[in-house]
């Protein structure tokens, strides 16, 4: 059995993904924060909300977790001070 | 209460060891307009601020601990495999001495972070007009650090650093819109 993709390069498409789809959240957060009745905008924020969890779901899956203080779950031995930081990759 | 995620906002690549650019980029680490201010700056005024806009002083805030960490970790990659040679070599001999590789708050001539950066006069306007200035500051800056910086994976995290610069006085400028428009109402009823 061969491995098809690379992890390093798997694990760099998913983040990149995830920051795309977190981006366009933090921008409508700041959008919406000073114009809080614009309907579709809160649409799209509530779609890529979903879509968000969903892609760190995935990445957690292999990768380990994303989020602290029970966001994410961990595997055992406890992963969560595993390497690589976000500096580090 | 803040929750940590671990990744970047945006990605941060660098071509190769530049402690130079690093000692620029400092700027924008512990400087006057930089990141560090900027969150304290917001996150601070947040509390005597009208409510209508405590949501974009946190919002804006938090983003900006996010930009920290991306500078923090240009400076990183840009420095971990400087030799002492190279860092004396780019101006950093000073820093060196005192931190070797350590990332400190301080602004590109050396001087530690201070609290006199940052205002909080408790008049929302005054405070709003400040956080413009300084987001137009701190894209001004970006622009000088670009052009001065020959590493183009370093550019792209640093175009995008500008450009949120932009979005945020953007922001800033609707928020004074709006406690303008609360105050007219007020008086008109």
């Amino acid at each position: 059995m061969k491995q098809a993709t690379d992890p390093a390069k798997e694990r760099y498409a998913l983040m990149e993904k995830i920051q795309m789809v977190d981006f366009a959240l933090v921008e409508l957060t700041l959008y919406l924060d000073t114009h809080p009745q614009d309907t579709q905008a809160i649409q799209q924020f509530n779609q890529l909300a979903v879509e968000s969890r969903d892609l760190k779901s995935a990445y957690e899956q292999r990768f380990g977790p994303l989020r602290q203080y029970g966001g994410s779950f961990s595997g055992y031995p406890w992963n969560w001070g595993d390497s690589p930081w976000p500096w580090q990759l | 209460m803040w929750y940590y995620e671990k990744k970047l906002q945006y990605p941060v690549k660098v071509t190769e060891c530049n402690p130079r650019l690093a000692k620029y980029l400092i700027e924008q680490y512990g400087g006057a307009d930089g990141e560090l201010s900027a969150a304290l700056r917001y996150l601070n005024q947040r509390y005597s601020i009208p409510d209508k806009v405590i949501g974009l002083l946190t919002d804006i805030g938090t983003e900006e601990f996010a930009h920290l960490e991306m500078i923090a970790t240009m400076i990183y990659k840009l420095t971990k495999d400087a030799t002492p040679e190279q860092m004396k070599a780019a101006g950093l001999g000073a820093h060196y001495a005192n931190h070797d590789h350590a990332l400190y708050y301080n602004n590109a001539a050396g001087s530690a972070w201070t609290a006199t950066y940052i205002q909080a006069k408790g008049d929302p306007i005054a405070d709003l007009y400040e956080d413009i200035a300084a987001e137009e500051k701190a894209r001004a800056t970006y622009q000088w650090i670009i052009n001065m910086s020959d590493d183009p994976c370093l550019n792209d995290s640093l175009k995008f650093l500008r450009e949120r610069e932009v979005v945020h006085s953007q922001r800033f400028r609707e928020a004074v819109e709006i406690l303008k428009f609360e105050k007219d109402r007020k008086q008109f009823f």
